[in-house]
């Protein structure tokens, strides 16, 4: 018998990240590798913990504003709407409904904003490098809205409890329908770029599938747990913020690999598009702040408060002692809890696809760690 | 495994016809090609042609001045120091024994860690402070990121540099 050599050994352990572009941010993920098959993932989280949670014990109701913004900063204006809403819900009151149509408005194209961001760079991660650029060149058109609207691009700190607190400018509506119009010829140049293309199919067919059963499971949300085939979306679930008044469909998939969240996030795309030109046609008019006292003080209770935020159910607990700062403030944050699935999507595939896969789950680390 | 099969749902001879004349390669081609055009170039020379950020934009913060007596709007009042979530602002006020109003002393903005809110801006009652549409504030110091209150009073002008 000849002694043992390295062709021997079947295992090999690799470090993907913290550093690595596909991760998407400071993600570290140890693959077990046998050649360039994956035998299990274990992931290390926290490199971009900030202790936003603990943050919050420590500010007032609306000093912890703009914090929530820079947990999901690829879609702040989804984070700002679910805890504005959960103090809202703790001070019983309610947004009036202008402010509730234009806080429609602008999650709705934060979540256009936040998909190209996702389409953008997972096409990057698989290879094309084209739709990056256009990408970004159409989510600018909603940035310059954003920054119009409430003077900032990314982390906008676009609303308040009880409202909001800018008025709209001149030529927002303008300037909403114009991306409306705009917006849908370019989804197609971007099907058009990768729905066929043989290298894009290749790569996302029966990649990563996740079937319903497992999908509910490890408590998915959001567009990875349509694409199973589940029709669970929290705006025809538990409408909050008007969004039963606005006629839509909810895209499911059928097989839950790749593939299907891709076709799923697009079709949302083009699903916001049309929630957005029944809003803004139906701006009414009125006070856009709700009779909210200066030093918020809620009354001692709790409150759970969860929206369907690009990347799924994001959800907000808050504690009052009924001080003017919250006892605890807790997060359920979609990117977390969807990125648990990771092993079970990727184990047995090869290590390409854990880069596809990592793309598809559509993960902010921002939000992750917090 | 890879094989052709799997490329495509359901693999019929059109999705044959369109593997072996490459439609899909071309396809894409004929994007990129659309997007050659000039007027589809949207990249901004940035140190040259310098942007223009929206009126709301929340930028450097400015402590404005009456324009016709040119007299502090600052009222003292340390709304602005205690509304701020990281505590940047600083500021001491001191009764004027002839006008008897409250008037600012000494101010200062911690620039580094602000992450521009527009808070402080919010709860001014006299719009003493305004976010600017300043946006070039970059230091070579951490000292430089804190302003002081003829820094805000003036504003600070970015260098420019030869491009």
């Amino acid at each position: 018998m000849p002694d043992a050599t390295f062709l021997d050994s079947t295992e090999l352990v690799l470090n993907m990240g913290p550093q690595h572009p596909s991760t998407h941010g400071v993600l570290r993920v140890i693959l077990k590798l046998d050649g360039e098959k994956v035998l299990g993932t274990d992931c290390v989280i926290g490199y971009l913990h900030r202790g936003v949670e603990k943050i919050a014990e420590n500010r007032t109701y609306v000093q912890f504003n703009p914090y929530v913004d820079r947990m999901d900063y690829v879609a702040a204006v989804s984070n700002g709407l679910g805890y504005c809403l959960a103090i809202e819900k703790l001070l019983n009151v309610e947004a009036p409904p202008r402010a509730q149509v234009v806080r429609v408005i602008l999650a709705e194209l934060n979540r256009i904003a936040s998909h190209l961001v996702w389409l953008g760079t997972h096409a990057l991660d698989i290879g094309a490098l084209t739709p990056v650029f256009y990408c970004f060149r159409e989510r600018e058109a909603v940035l310059n809205i954003f920054e119009k609207y409430c003077g900032a691009r990314l982390t906008t700190h676009a609303f308040r409890i009880g409202g909001l607190q800018y008025e709209l400018y001149d030529g927002f509506e303008r300037e909403v329908k114009a991306f409306c119009d705009m917006f849908p010829a370019k989804v197609d140049e971007y099907e058009e770029l990768l729905t066929r293309n043989r290298i894009w199919v290749g790569r996302l067919v029966n990649v990563g599938v996740l079937n319903a059963q497992d999908c509910k499971r490890y408590g998915v949300t959001g567009p990875v747990l349509r694409a199973a085939g589940v029709e669970w979306d929290l705006r025809k679930a538990q409408p909050y913020s008007g969004y039963e008044k606005y006629d839509f469909r909810i895209p499911a998939g059928r097989n839950g690999d790749t593939y299907d969240r891709y076709t799923v996030r697009m079709e949302e795309v083009r699903q916001s598009l049309c929630i957005i030109r029944q809003a803004v046609e139906t701006i009414p008019e009125g006070p856009i702040m709700a009779k909210v006292p200066k030093v918020i003080k809620p009354p001692v209770g709790e409150a759970y408060v969860s929206i369907e935020a690009p990347k799924g159910e994001l959800g907000y607990y808050v504690v009052s002692d009924g001080s003017t700062q919250p006892y605890r403030v807790r997060v359920r944050p979609p990117s977390f809890v969807n990125l648990q699935a990771l092993d079970r999507m990727v184990r047995g595939g090869l290590v390409a696809d854990v880069v596809a896969v990592i793309g598809t789950l559509d993960i902010v680390l921002g939000e992750v760690d917090r | 495994m890879r094989n052709p099969a799997r490329v495509g749902r359901a693999l019929g001879l059109s999705n044959l016809l369109r593997l072996i004349f490459l439609v899909d390669l071309f396809q894409g081609l004929w994007v990129t090609f659309r997007n050659q055009h000039p007027r589809n170039i949207c990249t901004e020379q940035y140190p040259a042609e310098r942007p223009k950020v929206a009126e709301r934009y929340r930028g450097l913060p400015r402590l404005n001045r009456n324009p016709e007596t040119g007299e502090p709007l600052c009222i003292g009042c340390n709304l602005c120091a205690l509304a701020c979530p990281e505590n940047l602002i600083v500021m001491t006020s001191e009764r004027n024994e002839q006008t008897k109003r409250k008037e600012m002393v000494t101010f200062t903005f911690d620039t580094s860690r602000c992450m521009f809110c527009g808070l402080c801006e919010e709860v001014c009652p006299s719009d003493a402070l305004e976010l600017t549409q300043n946006f070039e504030m970059a230091t070579y110091t951490r000292e430089g990121q804190v302003l002081t209150r003829k820094m805000c009073e003036e504003g600070i002008e970015a260098k420019r540099y030869k491009c």
